[in-house]
């Protein structure tokens, strides 16, 4: 083992429920204290990938290591050690926290699940210290989830998940729920609570702006595979691969004389079955730019810097199509 | 992008289509009662598109849903809602029922919970037309299948025997609106349509709507607290926070330069884009969305407004023409406050370009 293993490390991960694959072949590695955004529609198995690496799901098949430790196939007892080291926050704050539980205890949980005796007062002073921290008053711990707003239910699901001083937090879709003014707060939050402790976070979302403004690095799924992985920078200036660009193109930005220059590229709405992904490239039947090769032939991840692109069209210089210039001149025709 | 310019353009001559005047809605709740929406008047003229935009909490769908009588019967509403000359609010549920569908129509948020899961696409779209134009089955069905090309969905007459469940979100959706715009309404209410659906079907379904606002003529109030479906599809866009219209304007103005403290706080909460790149953070809006049993003669905002003085906590600031000086008067853009946003100096013609 080396002496700083990465946070997180996937290799080839499968999760096939039943005939249903989720997630197929996906590798991924996130160093110590970097925040990666994973990134795609509803149905691509993003957040199926959040949940092989806390194990709440036990992977078909490939690799799950945290800080260096396989833990892929541990059982739940075996798994207990190494459950500190990895935390996750959900999208609906209000079905995550227990109705019947106080938020103090919420929050103190993962210590009591630790196995460490801790003294009742340390404890308290820990869950104190992580509301405060999470910017709640201390007092919160004696309310119950529902006498608190949604933004407030958002941070004591961030202490819960802090407590246990986490390398490494899942987030999946944290701010998805909530309203927009809260959402910068949550964000905000999320941001500072990264760079004063130094977690690495696995941010899960449909929503690339909130990714902009978060991340070190984006990986782009589609149906169950990476199609890109890269620096945020790279990927906001020049996304490489065709579904990359639709997402960025799709996007529609807040100020309307801008929007209204852009061109979105339409997909076609139909994001094909998990259960019979399209052969070749699985992108390749809502691609402006598919030609035969995609059909036949799954396209090689393509180095680009420090990233890569699963597309027959990306040289390895980094060069290759773009979909919104295809669509304009198409258009044009 | 000249469709919307000449649309807005239209709109602040001809007379509009959907009147609401001083609307006012509350609820009776066991904890006593809720005031929804507090005085909100707003016109739609013909063939525009208006955008309604605010968090939850904001009275938008309230609003919405009590132009054509869809709230509840215990909801208290007072105020005017005239649809072409027509008056709506007090209406005999009968007549109501001639109107909605017929002359106005709705799309909301979920398709999969608006539409039948156990009728084919087409019998739903088709009984509207059975009902409200005395259609046959046999020609009902036959419409149906053009609706659906019309919507944008391929091979419409394989899809016009499809159950939802055989759909896609965005096919579903699409099939909504081909039921809505079934009678050729004068004006579609769409509360959300593109939230629970990706970026890249949420910009098909925009298009749909354009496209259905520049052929039929259609007016649409567009309701969403996405900033980004604002500027991108409203022609003009008012503004709700609890309960109350804080602002109205053209969308290039409000975007431009906003009012409203509330508005401005709004525009920079939302991530976009090439803004946030690197360390800047995000503007925050400290607090809640108040709920209010009583709207108080005074601005609801305040409390969480970082410009607020005594003066905004005794006396409700009315919708008018800001003063800040500026030379934006002509372009109808309004706002509920005491102390606007400062304006920066550009020309008013620069900014609107």
């Amino acid at each position: 083992m080396t002496p700083q293993p990465d946070a997180l490390e996937l290799e080839d991960l499968v999760m096939h429920f039943g005939p249903v694959r989720a997630v197929d072949g996906v590798s991924l590695t996130i160093p110590r204290g970097r925040v990666t955004a994973l990134v795609g529609e509803s149905g691509s198995g993003k957040s199926t990938v959040g949940r092989c690496v806390v194990r709440l799901v036990e992977p078909t098949a490939g690799v799950v290591r945290i800080a260096g430790t396989d833990v892929t196939h541990l059982s739940r007892r075996q798994l207990r050690p190494h459950r500190s080291a990895v935390s996750i926050v959900f999208q609906d704050p209000a079905a995550s926290l227990d109705p019947r539980m106080l938020v103090g205890e919420v929050v103190a949980e993962p210590l009591r699940l630790s196995g460490r005796r801790i003294p009742r007062r340390d404890r308290e002073a820990r869950v104190a210290t992580e509301l405060e921290r999470v910017g709640l008053r201390a007092e919160v711990a004696r309310r119950y989830p529902h006498e608190l707003s949604g933004g407030q239910r958002q941070r004591v699901s961030i202490a819960r998940a802090l407590i246990s001083e986490p390398r490494l937090l899942i987030a999946d879709e944290p701010t998805s729920a909530l309203d927009v003014s809260v959402q910068a707060s949550v964000l905000n939050l999320l941001a500072d609570l990264q760079r004063d402790i130094g977690f690495a976070c696995l941010f899960i979302t449909h929503d690339l702006s909130a990714v902009e403004y978060l991340a070190d690095d984006i990986a782009v799924m589609y149906l169950g595979q990476l199609v890109e992985k890269g620096s945020r920078e790279r990927i906001f200036a020049r996304p490489a691969h065709p579904y990359t660009q639709a997402l960025l193109s799709a996007a529609p930005v807040a100020d309307p004389v801008r929007q209204r220059q852009r061109q979105p590229v339409l997909l076609g709405d139909d994001l094909p079955s998990a259960l019979d992904p399209p052969s070749g490239c699985r992108f390749r039947t809502r691609c402006p730019l598919a030609f035969d090769r995609c059909a036949s032939e799954v396209p090689a991840q393509v180095g680009i810097g420090d990233g890569m692109a699963a597309c027959h069209l990306v040289q390895p210089d980094g060069s290759g199509p773009d979909v919104r210039a295809a669509q304009t001149s198409e258009v044009l025709s | 992008m000249t469709t919307a310019e000449r649309a807005g353009a239209v709109a602040a001559v001809a007379t509009p289509v959907l009147a609401v005047r001083d609307l006012s809605v509350s609820f009776p709740t066991e904890t006593g009662t809720v005031s929804a929406v507090d005085g909100v008047s707003l016109d739609l003229a013909s063939g525009e598109i208006v955008g309604m935009v605010g968090e939850s909490g904001c009275g938008k769908s309230v609003t919405a849903m009590s132009i054509a009588g869809l709230l509840p019967g215990s909801a208290r509403i007072s105020g005017s809602v005239r649809l072409d000359g027509t008056e709506l609010v007090g209406t005999r549920e009968s007549a109501l029922r001639r109107v909605r569908g017929k002359e106005i129509a709705y799309i909301f948020q979920e398709p999969m919970t608006s539409l039948n899961p156990v009728l084919t696409v087409g019998r739903q779209i088709g009984e509207v037309l059975q009902i409200h134009e005395r259609m046959s089955r046999r020609a009902a069905r036959a419409r149906a299948v053009e609706l659906l090309t019309l919507v944008g969905i391929p091979s419409a007459a394989k899809r016009v025997d499809n159950y939802p469940h055989q759909l896609s979100g965005g096919m579903r959706q699409r099939v909504m609106i081909a039921m809505a715009v079934a009678c050729g309404p004068k004006v579609l209410v769409a509360d959300e349509p593109t939230t629970a659906l990706d970026v890249t079907v949420q910009a098909g379904i925009l298009q749909v709507l354009r496209d259905l606002r520049d052929r039929l003529g259609t007016s649409i109030l567009i309701i969403t607290h996405d900033l980004g479906v604002i500027a991108d599809i409203a022609d003009r866009v008012v503004v709700m926070y609890a309960g109350r219209v804080v602002e109205r304007a053209p969308v290039t103005d409000l975007f431009a330069h906003p009012y409203h403290r509330y508005t401005a706080g709004l525009l920079s909460a939302s991530p976009t884009p090439g803004r946030h790149a690197g360390t800047e953070r995000l503007q925050e809006i400290p607090g809640l969305v108040p709920v209010l049993s009583v709207q108080p003669d005074a601005c609801t905002f305040a409390d969480r407004c970082p410009a607020a003085d005594a003066r905004c906590r005794e006396s409700a600031p009315p919708l008018e023409v800001a003063r800040t000086g500026g030379t934006l008067a002509a372009t109808g853009h309004l706002a509920a406050c005491w102390h606007p946003c400062p304006q920066p100096r550009t020309q008013p013609e620069e900014a609107n370009r």
